[in-house]
Protein backbone atom coordinates (compact mmCIF):
# COMPACT_ATOMS: atom_id res chain seq x y z
CA UNK A 1 0.00 0.00 0.00
CA UNK A 2 2.74 2.37 0.93
CA UNK A 3 4.57 1.56 -2.28
CA UNK A 4 1.51 2.37 -4.31
CA UNK A 5 1.02 5.73 -2.69
CA UNK A 6 4.66 6.56 -3.16
CA UNK A 7 4.69 5.68 -6.81
CA UNK A 8 1.56 7.70 -7.41
CA UNK A 9 3.19 10.62 -5.68
CA UNK A 10 6.37 10.26 -7.69
CA UNK A 11 4.67 10.04 -11.07
CA UNK A 12 2.53 12.96 -10.34
CA UNK A 13 5.43 15.09 -9.34
CA UNK A 14 7.61 14.06 -12.23
CA UNK A 15 4.82 14.95 -14.61
CA UNK A 16 4.62 18.36 -13.07
CA UNK A 17 8.36 18.88 -13.57
CA UNK A 18 8.32 18.35 -17.27
CA UNK A 19 7.49 21.79 -18.50
CA UNK A 20 8.45 25.37 -18.06
CA UNK A 21 5.76 27.83 -17.14
CA UNK A 22 3.96 28.61 -20.35
CA UNK A 23 2.30 31.89 -20.97
CA UNK A 24 -1.37 32.19 -20.38
CA UNK A 25 -3.54 32.47 -23.45
CA UNK A 26 -5.10 35.82 -24.07
CA UNK A 27 -7.90 36.12 -26.52
CA UNK A 28 -9.00 39.49 -27.72
CA UNK A 29 -11.36 39.06 -30.59
CA UNK A 30 -12.39 42.15 -32.50
CA UNK A 31 -15.67 43.34 -31.08
CA UNK A 32 -18.07 45.92 -32.28
CA UNK A 33 -20.01 47.71 -29.66
CA UNK A 34 -23.73 47.22 -29.40
CA UNK A 35 -24.24 50.93 -29.93
CA UNK A 36 -22.98 50.81 -33.50
CA UNK A 37 -25.14 47.77 -34.16
CA UNK A 38 -28.31 49.74 -34.57
CA UNK A 39 -26.76 52.56 -36.53
CA UNK A 40 -25.81 50.58 -39.59
CA UNK A 41 -29.28 49.69 -40.84
CA UNK A 42 -30.67 53.07 -39.83
CA UNK A 43 -28.10 54.98 -41.86
CA UNK A 44 -28.55 52.57 -44.73
CA UNK A 45 -32.30 52.96 -44.58
CA UNK A 46 -31.95 56.70 -44.56
CA UNK A 47 -29.82 56.69 -47.70
CA UNK A 48 -32.11 54.30 -49.54
CA UNK A 49 -35.21 56.23 -48.66
CA UNK A 50 -33.63 59.50 -49.67
CA UNK A 51 -32.65 58.20 -53.10
CA UNK A 52 -36.09 56.68 -53.68
CA UNK A 53 -37.85 59.90 -52.85
CA UNK A 54 -36.38 62.31 -55.38
CA UNK A 55 -39.75 63.68 -56.40
CA UNK A 56 -40.84 64.37 -52.87
CA UNK A 57 -39.96 67.41 -50.90
CA UNK A 58 -36.65 67.04 -49.09
CA UNK A 59 -38.27 67.63 -45.73
CA UNK A 60 -40.83 64.83 -46.32
CA UNK A 61 -38.01 62.44 -47.23
CA UNK A 62 -36.15 63.35 -44.12
CA UNK A 63 -39.23 62.80 -42.01
CA UNK A 64 -39.85 59.39 -43.56
CA UNK A 65 -36.23 58.40 -43.06
CA UNK A 66 -36.35 59.49 -39.45
CA UNK A 67 -39.48 57.46 -38.93
CA UNK A 68 -37.93 54.37 -40.41
CA UNK A 69 -34.72 54.88 -38.45
CA UNK A 70 -36.78 55.10 -35.28
CA UNK A 71 -38.61 51.87 -36.11
CA UNK A 72 -35.41 50.08 -37.00
CA UNK A 73 -33.70 51.21 -33.81
CA UNK A 74 -35.96 48.79 -31.95
CA UNK A 75 -33.97 45.65 -32.50
CA UNK A 76 -34.80 43.45 -29.53
CA UNK A 77 -37.72 41.10 -29.01
CA UNK A 78 -38.65 39.80 -25.57
CA UNK A 79 -39.89 36.49 -24.14
CA UNK A 80 -41.70 35.24 -21.03
CA UNK A 81 -39.85 32.90 -18.61
CA UNK A 82 -38.72 29.64 -20.25
CA UNK A 83 -40.70 30.52 -23.40
CA UNK A 84 -39.11 30.69 -26.83
CA UNK A 85 -42.06 31.70 -29.04
CA UNK A 86 -41.98 35.23 -30.49
CA UNK A 87 -44.68 37.30 -28.80
CA UNK A 88 -47.43 39.33 -30.49
CA UNK A 89 -46.13 42.46 -28.78
CA UNK A 90 -43.01 42.27 -30.95
CA UNK A 91 -44.84 41.74 -34.23
CA UNK A 92 -44.15 45.29 -35.43
CA UNK A 93 -40.45 45.07 -34.61
CA UNK A 94 -40.18 41.78 -36.49
CA UNK A 95 -42.07 43.13 -39.53
CA UNK A 96 -39.93 46.27 -39.72
CA UNK A 97 -36.74 44.24 -39.83
CA UNK A 98 -38.23 41.59 -42.13
CA UNK A 99 -39.29 44.24 -44.65
CA UNK A 100 -35.94 45.97 -44.42
CA UNK A 101 -34.10 42.71 -45.03
CA UNK A 102 -36.45 41.80 -47.89
CA UNK A 103 -35.74 45.13 -49.60
CA UNK A 104 -31.99 44.89 -48.91
CA UNK A 105 -31.09 41.36 -49.93
CA UNK A 106 -27.36 41.99 -49.55
CA UNK A 107 -27.67 42.91 -45.89
CA UNK A 108 -26.98 40.15 -43.38
CA UNK A 109 -27.87 40.04 -39.70
CA UNK A 110 -27.13 37.98 -36.64
CA UNK A 111 -29.95 37.12 -34.31
CA UNK A 112 -28.51 36.70 -30.80
CA UNK A 113 -30.67 34.81 -28.30
CA UNK A 114 -30.39 35.46 -24.56
CA UNK A 115 -31.92 34.08 -21.38
CA UNK A 116 -32.32 35.11 -17.77
CA UNK A 117 -30.27 33.39 -15.09
CA UNK A 118 -32.98 31.04 -13.78
CA UNK A 119 -31.56 27.84 -15.22
CA UNK A 120 -28.14 26.33 -15.78
CA UNK A 121 -25.82 28.21 -18.11
CA UNK A 122 -25.93 25.34 -20.61
CA UNK A 123 -29.72 25.01 -20.55
CA UNK A 124 -29.94 28.76 -21.05
CA UNK A 125 -27.56 28.55 -23.99
CA UNK A 126 -30.02 26.11 -25.56
CA UNK A 127 -32.96 28.33 -24.69
CA UNK A 128 -31.26 31.39 -26.22
CA UNK A 129 -30.53 29.39 -29.35
CA UNK A 130 -34.22 28.48 -29.62
CA UNK A 131 -35.26 32.10 -29.16
CA UNK A 132 -32.83 33.12 -31.90
CA UNK A 133 -34.13 30.39 -34.17
CA UNK A 134 -37.77 31.37 -33.65
CA UNK A 135 -36.95 35.03 -34.19
CA UNK A 136 -35.23 34.10 -37.43
CA UNK A 137 -38.27 32.04 -38.48
CA UNK A 138 -40.52 35.05 -37.88
CA UNK A 139 -38.22 37.27 -39.94
CA UNK A 140 -38.22 34.76 -42.78
CA UNK A 141 -42.01 34.51 -42.64
CA UNK A 142 -42.03 38.31 -42.90
CA UNK A 143 -40.05 38.23 -46.13
CA UNK A 144 -36.36 38.02 -45.16
CA UNK A 145 -34.26 35.34 -46.84
CA UNK A 146 -33.00 32.40 -44.78
CA UNK A 147 -29.44 33.07 -45.98
CA UNK A 148 -29.47 36.63 -44.61
CA UNK A 149 -29.78 35.53 -40.99
CA UNK A 150 -27.32 33.77 -38.71
CA UNK A 151 -28.52 32.59 -35.30
CA UNK A 152 -26.34 32.42 -32.20
CA UNK A 153 -26.96 32.22 -28.47
CA UNK A 154 -25.30 33.90 -25.53
CA UNK A 155 -27.50 32.09 -23.00
CA UNK A 156 -27.25 33.91 -19.66
CA UNK A 157 -23.70 35.07 -20.35
CA UNK A 158 -24.44 38.61 -21.53
CA UNK A 159 -27.14 39.96 -19.25
CA UNK A 160 -28.27 43.53 -19.85
CA UNK A 161 -29.17 43.75 -16.20
CA UNK A 162 -27.64 41.74 -13.38
CA UNK A 163 -30.02 41.94 -10.44
CA UNK A 164 -32.12 39.02 -9.26
CA UNK A 165 -35.59 40.42 -9.98
CA UNK A 166 -38.26 40.15 -12.63
CA UNK A 167 -37.70 43.66 -14.00
CA UNK A 168 -34.13 42.70 -14.68
CA UNK A 169 -34.83 39.18 -15.93
CA UNK A 170 -37.42 40.52 -18.38
CA UNK A 171 -34.68 42.59 -20.08
CA UNK A 172 -32.42 39.55 -20.32
CA UNK A 173 -35.00 37.25 -21.93
CA UNK A 174 -34.58 38.61 -25.42
CA UNK A 175 -33.27 38.15 -28.91
CA UNK A 176 -31.26 40.96 -30.51
CA UNK A 177 -31.29 41.57 -34.26
CA UNK A 178 -27.76 42.77 -34.85
CA UNK A 179 -26.56 44.32 -38.12
CA UNK A 180 -23.01 45.11 -37.03
CA UNK A 181 -22.00 41.54 -36.68
CA UNK A 182 -21.38 40.53 -40.26
CA UNK B 1 12.55 1.55 5.85
CA UNK B 2 12.86 5.07 4.64
CA UNK B 3 12.01 6.11 1.17
CA UNK B 4 13.28 9.27 -0.41
CA UNK B 5 11.27 11.02 -2.98
CA UNK B 6 12.17 13.99 -5.06
CA UNK B 7 9.20 16.25 -4.90
CA UNK B 8 9.68 18.58 -7.81
CA UNK B 9 6.65 20.54 -8.82
CA UNK B 10 6.67 23.12 -11.56
CA UNK B 11 8.51 26.32 -10.92
CA UNK B 12 6.12 29.05 -11.71
CA UNK B 13 5.21 31.26 -8.85
CA UNK B 14 1.72 32.55 -9.22
CA UNK B 15 0.67 35.97 -8.01
CA UNK B 16 -1.13 35.60 -4.73
CA UNK B 17 -4.63 36.33 -5.92
CA UNK B 18 -5.77 33.99 -3.26
CA UNK B 19 -8.95 33.11 -1.54
CA UNK B 20 -9.16 35.30 1.50
CA UNK B 21 -11.63 33.79 3.73
CA UNK B 22 -12.98 30.30 4.23
CA UNK B 23 -16.09 30.05 6.34
CA UNK B 24 -16.96 26.57 7.63
CA UNK B 25 -20.26 25.54 9.17
CA UNK B 26 -21.38 22.19 10.53
CA UNK B 27 -19.43 19.11 11.57
CA UNK B 28 -19.24 15.43 10.70
CA UNK B 29 -21.25 12.93 12.70
CA UNK B 30 -18.03 11.71 14.29
CA UNK B 31 -14.98 13.94 14.55
CA UNK B 32 -11.66 12.18 15.04
CA UNK B 33 -9.51 14.02 17.61
CA UNK B 34 -6.06 14.54 16.06
CA UNK B 35 -3.03 16.39 17.32
CA UNK B 36 -0.60 18.01 14.89
CA UNK B 37 2.81 18.69 16.43
CA UNK B 38 4.83 21.37 14.69
CA UNK B 39 7.71 19.55 12.99
CA UNK B 40 11.26 20.05 14.25
CA UNK B 41 13.65 22.10 12.12
CA UNK B 42 13.10 25.26 10.07
CA UNK B 43 10.39 27.03 12.05
CA UNK B 44 8.87 28.95 9.13
CA UNK B 45 8.52 25.89 6.92
CA UNK B 46 7.29 23.76 9.83
CA UNK B 47 4.65 26.35 10.68
CA UNK B 48 3.61 26.59 7.02
CA UNK B 49 3.13 22.82 6.85
CA UNK B 50 1.23 22.78 10.13
CA UNK B 51 -1.13 25.51 8.89
CA UNK B 52 -1.87 23.76 5.60
CA UNK B 53 -2.37 20.28 7.04
CA UNK B 54 -4.50 21.73 9.83
CA UNK B 55 -6.77 23.79 7.59
CA UNK B 56 -7.14 20.91 5.11
CA UNK B 57 -8.26 18.54 7.85
CA UNK B 58 -10.53 21.08 9.56
CA UNK B 59 -12.33 21.92 6.31
CA UNK B 60 -13.60 18.35 6.03
CA UNK B 61 -15.48 18.65 9.31
CA UNK B 62 -14.28 15.12 10.14
CA UNK B 63 -11.49 16.04 12.52
CA UNK B 64 -11.07 17.90 15.76
CA UNK B 65 -7.61 19.39 16.17
CA UNK B 66 -6.36 18.94 19.73
CA UNK B 67 -3.65 21.35 20.90
CA UNK B 68 -0.48 19.36 21.76
CA UNK B 69 -0.29 21.61 24.86
CA UNK B 70 3.44 22.08 24.80
CA UNK B 71 4.37 18.48 24.04
CA UNK B 72 6.86 18.33 21.16
CA UNK B 73 7.66 14.75 20.20
CA UNK B 74 9.46 14.41 16.87
CA UNK B 75 10.17 10.67 16.93
CA UNK B 76 7.83 7.82 17.92
CA UNK B 77 10.01 7.00 20.93
CA UNK B 78 9.19 10.48 22.32
CA UNK B 79 5.45 9.76 22.35
CA UNK B 80 3.99 8.66 25.67
CA UNK B 81 0.37 7.65 24.98
CA UNK B 82 -0.60 8.32 28.59
CA UNK B 83 0.01 12.02 27.96
CA UNK B 84 -2.44 12.11 25.02
CA UNK B 85 -5.75 11.25 26.62
CA UNK B 86 -8.65 11.84 24.22
CA UNK B 87 -6.42 12.04 21.15
CA UNK B 88 -6.66 9.24 18.60
CA UNK B 89 -3.71 10.10 16.38
CA UNK B 90 -0.74 12.43 16.41
CA UNK B 91 1.27 13.73 13.45
CA UNK B 92 4.96 14.31 14.08
CA UNK B 93 7.94 15.03 11.85
CA UNK B 94 11.08 16.94 11.02
CA UNK B 95 12.07 19.50 8.42
CA UNK B 96 15.67 19.62 7.27
CA UNK B 97 16.93 22.35 4.96
CA UNK B 98 19.55 21.32 2.41
CA UNK B 99 21.66 23.05 -0.22
CA UNK B 100 20.03 24.75 -3.24
CA UNK B 101 16.79 25.54 -1.47
CA UNK B 102 15.82 21.93 -0.96
CA UNK B 103 14.02 20.71 2.07
CA UNK B 104 13.61 17.18 3.42
CA UNK B 105 10.38 16.53 5.30
CA UNK B 106 10.00 13.32 7.31
CA UNK B 107 6.63 12.68 8.86
CA UNK B 108 4.83 9.98 10.81
CA UNK B 109 1.27 9.47 11.88
CA UNK B 110 0.97 7.61 15.16
CA UNK B 111 -2.18 5.81 16.34
CA UNK B 112 -2.41 6.49 20.09
CA UNK B 113 -5.26 4.07 20.68
CA UNK B 114 -3.54 1.03 19.20
CA UNK B 115 -0.04 2.34 19.89
CA UNK B 116 1.03 1.82 16.28
CA UNK B 117 2.56 3.78 13.47
CA UNK B 118 0.04 4.44 10.67
CA UNK B 119 2.27 6.28 8.26
CA UNK B 120 5.92 7.09 7.78
CA UNK B 121 7.25 9.01 4.82
CA UNK B 122 10.06 11.19 3.62
CA UNK B 123 9.60 13.88 1.00
CA UNK B 124 12.28 16.02 -0.60
CA UNK B 125 11.10 19.23 -2.21
CA UNK B 126 11.97 22.78 -2.98
CA UNK B 127 11.28 25.23 -0.22
CA UNK B 128 8.61 27.03 -2.27
CA UNK B 129 6.60 23.82 -2.56
CA UNK B 130 5.52 23.81 1.06
CA UNK B 131 1.85 24.05 0.10
CA UNK B 132 2.06 21.00 -2.14
CA UNK B 133 3.85 18.98 0.55
CA UNK B 134 1.29 20.07 3.14
CA UNK B 135 -1.61 18.95 0.91
CA UNK B 136 0.10 15.59 0.32
CA UNK B 137 0.63 15.04 4.03
CA UNK B 138 -3.03 15.94 4.66
CA UNK B 139 -4.12 13.53 1.88
CA UNK B 140 -2.24 10.66 3.52
CA UNK B 141 -3.41 11.49 7.04
CA UNK B 142 -7.00 11.68 5.77
CA UNK B 143 -6.68 8.34 4.00
CA UNK B 144 -5.18 6.55 7.02
CA UNK B 145 -7.84 7.89 9.35
CA UNK B 146 -10.97 7.66 7.16
CA UNK B 147 -10.17 4.91 4.66
CA UNK B 148 -10.83 7.19 1.66
CA UNK B 149 -8.13 8.96 -0.30
CA UNK B 150 -7.77 12.66 0.44
CA UNK B 151 -8.46 15.28 -2.24
CA UNK B 152 -6.39 18.15 -0.90
CA UNK B 153 -3.85 17.80 -3.73
CA UNK B 154 -6.50 17.78 -6.44
CA UNK B 155 -7.37 20.86 -8.44
CA UNK B 156 -10.49 22.69 -9.45
CA UNK B 157 -11.37 24.79 -12.50
CA UNK B 158 -13.81 27.67 -12.73
CA UNK B 159 -14.57 30.83 -14.67
CA UNK B 160 -14.10 34.27 -13.15
CA UNK B 161 -15.78 37.35 -14.54
CA UNK B 162 -14.38 40.69 -13.50
CA UNK B 163 -15.16 44.03 -15.18
CA UNK B 164 -15.97 42.44 -18.52
CA UNK B 165 -12.93 40.15 -18.54
CA UNK B 166 -13.45 36.40 -18.39
CA UNK B 167 -10.75 34.08 -17.10
CA UNK B 168 -10.61 30.31 -17.10
CA UNK B 169 -8.87 29.52 -13.83
CA UNK B 170 -7.30 26.38 -12.39
CA UNK B 171 -6.63 26.40 -8.64
CA UNK B 172 -5.86 24.09 -5.73
CA UNK B 173 -8.91 22.45 -4.17
CA UNK B 174 -8.83 25.02 -1.34
CA UNK B 175 -9.11 27.81 -3.93
CA UNK B 176 -5.51 28.94 -3.49
CA UNK B 177 -2.73 28.94 -6.10
CA UNK B 178 -4.85 30.28 -8.97
CA UNK B 179 -3.55 30.12 -12.52
CA UNK B 180 -5.39 31.57 -15.50
CA UNK B 181 -5.46 29.27 -18.54
CA UNK B 182 -7.33 31.70 -20.77
CA UNK B 183 -8.30 35.36 -20.60
CA UNK B 184 -10.97 36.73 -22.92
CA UNK B 185 -13.35 39.64 -23.31
CA UNK B 186 -16.01 37.18 -24.46
CA UNK B 187 -17.71 34.63 -22.17
CA UNK B 188 -16.14 31.31 -21.17
CA UNK B 189 -18.31 28.42 -19.92
CA UNK B 190 -18.40 24.81 -18.79
CA UNK B 191 -14.83 23.74 -18.00
CA UNK B 192 -14.52 19.94 -18.01
CA UNK B 193 -11.47 17.96 -16.85
CA UNK B 194 -9.92 15.14 -18.82
CA UNK B 195 -9.79 12.03 -16.61
CA UNK B 196 -5.98 12.28 -16.30
CA UNK B 197 -6.22 15.92 -15.19
CA UNK B 198 -3.90 17.11 -17.95
CA UNK B 199 -6.41 18.84 -20.23
CA UNK B 200 -9.52 20.93 -19.89
CA UNK B 201 -12.32 21.18 -22.43
CA UNK B 202 -14.45 24.32 -22.30
CA UNK B 203 -16.72 26.64 -24.22
CA UNK B 204 -15.38 29.98 -25.42
CA UNK B 205 -17.25 32.73 -27.25
CA UNK B 206 -14.04 34.36 -28.52
CA UNK B 207 -15.18 33.85 -32.13
CA UNK B 208 -18.52 35.42 -31.18
CA UNK B 209 -20.44 32.22 -30.67
CA UNK B 210 -20.07 29.16 -28.46
CA UNK B 211 -17.32 26.77 -29.63
CA UNK B 212 -15.63 23.91 -27.81
CA UNK B 213 -11.87 23.95 -27.17
CA UNK B 214 -9.50 21.51 -25.51
CA UNK B 215 -6.43 22.94 -23.80
CA UNK B 216 -3.37 21.30 -22.25
CA UNK B 217 -2.54 22.51 -18.75
CA UNK B 218 1.21 22.03 -19.15
CA UNK B 219 1.84 23.40 -22.66
CA UNK B 220 -1.26 25.67 -22.80
CA UNK B 221 -1.72 24.48 -26.38
CA UNK B 222 -5.35 24.77 -27.52
CA UNK B 223 -7.38 22.82 -30.05
CA UNK B 224 -10.74 23.92 -31.41
CA UNK B 225 -12.77 20.71 -31.53
CA UNK B 226 -16.29 21.91 -32.44
CA UNK B 227 -17.27 25.00 -34.45
CA UNK B 228 -20.46 23.91 -36.20
CA UNK B 229 -23.08 26.57 -37.03
CA UNK B 230 -25.07 27.68 -33.98
CA UNK B 231 -23.85 26.67 -30.51
CA UNK B 232 -21.21 24.11 -29.59
CA UNK B 233 -21.11 23.48 -25.84
CA UNK B 234 -21.26 21.34 -22.69
CA UNK B 235 -18.17 19.16 -23.24
CA UNK B 236 -17.79 16.07 -21.00
CA UNK B 237 -14.96 13.51 -21.20
CA UNK B 238 -15.52 9.80 -21.24
CA UNK B 239 -13.87 8.00 -18.27
CA UNK B 240 -11.18 6.52 -20.56
CA UNK B 241 -10.37 9.95 -21.99
CA UNK B 242 -10.86 8.90 -25.62
CA UNK B 243 -14.20 10.59 -26.25
CA UNK B 244 -15.98 13.84 -25.53
CA UNK B 245 -19.73 14.21 -25.31
CA UNK B 246 -21.00 17.66 -26.25
CA UNK B 247 -24.07 19.58 -27.27
CA UNK B 248 -24.49 20.93 -30.80
CA UNK B 249 -27.34 22.84 -32.43
CA UNK B 250 -26.10 22.12 -35.93
CA UNK B 251 -29.17 19.98 -36.69
CA UNK B 252 -31.63 22.40 -35.07
CA UNK B 253 -32.25 21.81 -31.36
CA UNK B 254 -29.56 21.40 -28.69
CA UNK B 255 -28.76 17.69 -28.92
CA UNK B 256 -26.04 15.46 -27.46
CA UNK B 257 -23.28 14.10 -29.68
CA UNK B 258 -20.22 12.00 -29.05
CA UNK B 259 -16.86 12.68 -30.72
CA UNK B 260 -13.27 11.58 -30.39
CA UNK B 261 -11.32 13.84 -28.06
CA UNK B 262 -9.99 15.74 -31.12
CA UNK B 263 -13.56 16.38 -32.32
CA UNK B 264 -13.53 13.77 -35.07
CA UNK B 265 -15.86 10.82 -35.67
CA UNK B 266 -19.01 12.62 -34.57
CA UNK B 267 -22.18 10.67 -33.82
CA UNK B 268 -25.50 11.76 -32.44
CA UNK B 269 -26.72 10.29 -29.13
CA UNK B 270 -30.06 11.98 -28.40
CA UNK B 271 -32.96 12.56 -30.79
CA UNK B 272 -35.62 14.92 -29.48
CA UNK B 273 -37.23 18.20 -30.40
CA UNK B 274 -36.26 19.52 -26.94
CA UNK B 275 -33.15 20.97 -25.32
CA UNK B 276 -30.91 18.03 -24.37
CA UNK B 277 -27.79 19.30 -22.63
CA UNK B 278 -25.19 18.95 -19.84
CA UNK B 279 -24.10 15.36 -20.55
CA UNK B 280 -22.14 13.62 -17.77
CA UNK B 281 -20.62 10.17 -18.26
CA UNK B 282 -21.35 7.31 -15.88
CA UNK B 283 -18.14 5.96 -14.31
CA UNK B 284 -18.45 2.81 -16.47
CA UNK B 285 -18.68 4.98 -19.61
CA UNK B 286 -21.85 3.24 -20.79
CA UNK B 287 -24.41 5.97 -20.25
CA UNK B 288 -24.83 9.71 -19.90
CA UNK B 289 -26.89 11.77 -17.51
CA UNK B 290 -28.29 14.90 -19.11
CA UNK B 291 -30.74 17.77 -18.65
CA UNK B 292 -33.76 17.87 -20.95
CA UNK B 293 -37.05 19.73 -21.16
CA UNK B 294 -38.59 17.03 -23.36
CA UNK B 295 -41.16 16.37 -20.62
CA UNK B 296 -42.20 20.01 -20.40
CA UNK B 297 -39.78 21.30 -17.77
CA UNK B 298 -36.04 20.72 -17.40
CA UNK B 299 -35.40 17.41 -15.58
CA UNK B 300 -32.62 14.83 -15.42
CA UNK B 301 -32.56 11.89 -17.84
CA UNK B 302 -30.18 9.05 -18.61
CA UNK B 303 -29.31 7.77 -22.07
CA UNK B 304 -27.56 4.52 -22.92
CA UNK B 305 -24.71 5.15 -25.35
CA UNK B 306 -25.04 1.72 -26.90
CA UNK B 307 -28.73 1.82 -27.87
CA UNK B 308 -29.73 5.49 -27.24
CA UNK B 309 -32.47 4.32 -24.83
CA UNK B 310 -33.62 7.24 -22.65
CA UNK B 311 -35.05 7.10 -19.09
CA UNK B 312 -36.30 9.97 -16.99
CA UNK B 313 -34.72 10.03 -13.50
CA UNK B 314 -36.10 13.08 -11.68
CA UNK B 315 -39.73 13.97 -11.18
CA UNK B 316 -39.19 16.95 -8.92
CA UNK B 317 -41.50 19.88 -8.66
CA UNK B 318 -39.61 22.77 -10.18
CA UNK B 319 -36.65 22.15 -12.46
CA UNK B 320 -33.52 20.01 -12.30
CA UNK B 321 -30.23 20.96 -13.96
CA UNK B 322 -26.53 20.08 -14.20
CA UNK B 323 -26.34 16.40 -13.20
CA UNK B 324 -22.95 14.91 -12.28
CA UNK B 325 -22.35 11.31 -11.25
CA UNK B 326 -20.92 10.32 -7.89
CA UNK B 327 -17.61 8.51 -8.58
CA UNK B 328 -19.25 5.21 -7.49
CA UNK B 329 -22.01 5.63 -10.09
CA UNK B 330 -24.80 4.97 -7.57
CA UNK B 331 -26.03 8.52 -7.23
CA UNK B 332 -25.75 11.91 -8.85
CA UNK B 333 -25.74 15.52 -7.73
CA UNK B 334 -27.76 18.23 -9.46
CA UNK B 335 -29.03 21.80 -9.07
CA UNK B 336 -32.70 21.89 -8.13
CA UNK B 337 -34.64 25.09 -8.90
CA UNK B 338 -37.94 25.48 -7.09
CA UNK B 339 -39.91 28.48 -5.83
CA UNK B 340 -37.28 30.87 -7.16
CA UNK B 341 -34.39 29.21 -5.28
CA UNK B 342 -31.63 26.81 -6.32
CA UNK B 343 -30.59 23.98 -3.99
CA UNK B 344 -27.85 21.40 -4.37
CA UNK B 345 -29.42 17.95 -4.20
CA UNK B 346 -28.33 14.32 -4.49
CA UNK B 347 -30.46 11.64 -6.15
CA UNK B 348 -29.89 7.99 -5.24
CA UNK B 349 -30.39 5.81 -8.31
CA UNK B 350 -31.41 2.68 -6.39
CA UNK B 351 -33.85 4.15 -3.87
CA UNK B 352 -34.89 6.95 -6.26
CA UNK B 353 -34.83 9.33 -3.33
CA UNK B 354 -33.66 12.92 -3.64
CA UNK B 355 -31.93 14.58 -0.69
CA UNK B 356 -31.54 18.35 -0.58
CA UNK B 357 -28.13 19.21 0.89
CA UNK B 358 -28.06 22.99 1.11
CA UNK B 359 -30.13 25.80 2.54
CA UNK B 360 -30.80 27.23 -0.90
CA UNK B 361 -29.80 30.36 -2.76
CA UNK B 362 -28.20 31.05 -6.08
CA UNK B 363 -26.54 27.60 -6.00
CA UNK B 364 -25.48 26.11 -9.33
CA UNK B 365 -23.16 23.71 -11.15
CA UNK B 366 -22.33 21.06 -8.51
CA UNK B 367 -19.58 18.47 -8.97
CA UNK B 368 -18.25 15.73 -6.66
CA UNK B 369 -14.70 15.61 -5.37
CA UNK B 370 -12.96 12.56 -6.87
CA UNK B 371 -13.34 10.63 -3.58
CA UNK B 372 -17.08 11.39 -3.59
CA UNK B 373 -17.00 12.95 -0.12
CA UNK B 374 -17.52 16.60 -1.05
CA UNK B 375 -19.47 18.62 -3.59
CA UNK B 376 -18.16 21.84 -5.10
CA UNK B 377 -20.68 24.36 -6.42
CA UNK B 378 -21.15 28.04 -7.26
CA UNK B 379 -23.16 30.28 -5.00
CA UNK B 380 -23.46 33.96 -4.25
CA UNK B 381 -22.63 36.28 -1.39
CA UNK B 382 -23.71 39.92 -1.62
CA UNK B 383 -24.36 39.64 -5.34
CA UNK B 384 -20.97 38.13 -6.11
CA UNK B 385 -20.38 34.59 -7.35
CA UNK B 386 -18.19 32.49 -5.03
CA UNK B 387 -17.15 28.87 -4.59
CA UNK B 388 -18.72 26.72 -1.92
CA UNK B 389 -18.60 23.10 -0.85
CA UNK B 390 -20.89 20.78 1.04
CA UNK B 391 -20.08 17.30 2.32
CA UNK B 392 -22.00 14.53 0.53
CA UNK B 393 -24.06 13.95 3.68
CA UNK B 394 -24.93 17.66 3.82
CA UNK B 395 -23.40 18.10 7.29
CA UNK B 396 -20.38 20.28 6.58
CA UNK B 397 -20.50 23.41 4.46
CA UNK B 398 -17.90 25.95 3.51
CA UNK B 399 -17.86 29.14 1.50
CA UNK B 400 -14.70 30.40 -0.13
CA UNK B 401 -14.81 34.14 -0.58
CA UNK B 402 -12.45 35.48 -3.22
CA UNK B 403 -10.91 38.93 -3.13
CA UNK B 404 -12.61 40.11 -6.29
CA UNK B 405 -14.53 39.11 -9.37
CA UNK B 406 -17.51 36.92 -9.93
CA UNK B 407 -16.82 33.17 -9.82
CA UNK B 408 -18.94 30.72 -11.83
CA UNK B 409 -19.00 27.29 -13.42
CA UNK B 410 -16.72 25.38 -11.01
CA UNK B 411 -15.68 21.80 -11.73
CA UNK B 412 -13.70 19.56 -9.40
CA UNK B 413 -10.77 17.87 -11.14
CA UNK B 414 -9.76 14.20 -10.94
CA UNK B 415 -7.12 12.48 -8.82
CA UNK B 416 -3.77 13.20 -10.40
CA UNK B 417 -2.33 10.03 -11.82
Amino acid sequence: MKKLILSVLLLNLLAACSSNPPKEEVVEPATTSAATATEAPAADAQAATASDAQAAAASDAQAAADAQAALMSKNSVYFPFDVDAVQDADRETIMNHAEYLASHPNVKVRVEGNADERGSSEYNLGLGQRRAKNTKRALVLGGAADSQIETVSYGEEKPRCSEHNEACWAQNRRADISYSAQ
Amino acid sequence: MRRWILLCLSFFVVPAHAVLNIEITGAGEHQTPVSLVRFAGDAAIAQGLLDIVGSDLIRTGLFKLVDPAGKTPHEPRDIRPSEWAGVEAVLIGTVESQAEGKVVVKFRLFDLVRNAELLSQVVTAKEDQVRAIGHRIADLVYERLTGSPGVFSTRIAYVSRDEGVFRLVVADSDGDNEQALLTSKEPIMSPSWSPDGRQIAYVSFEKRRAMVYVQSLSSRKRTLIADFPGSNSAPAWSPDGTQIAMVLTRDGESQIYLANSNGGHLRRITYSDAIDTEPSFSPDGKSLLFTSDRGGSPQIYRVSIEDNDVRRLTFESGNAFSPRFHPDGNSFVFAHFNDGVFHIAVHDLESRQTQILTAGGWEKKPSFSPNGKMILFATEVQGRGILATVSSDGRVKQKMVAQRGDIREPMWGPFLK
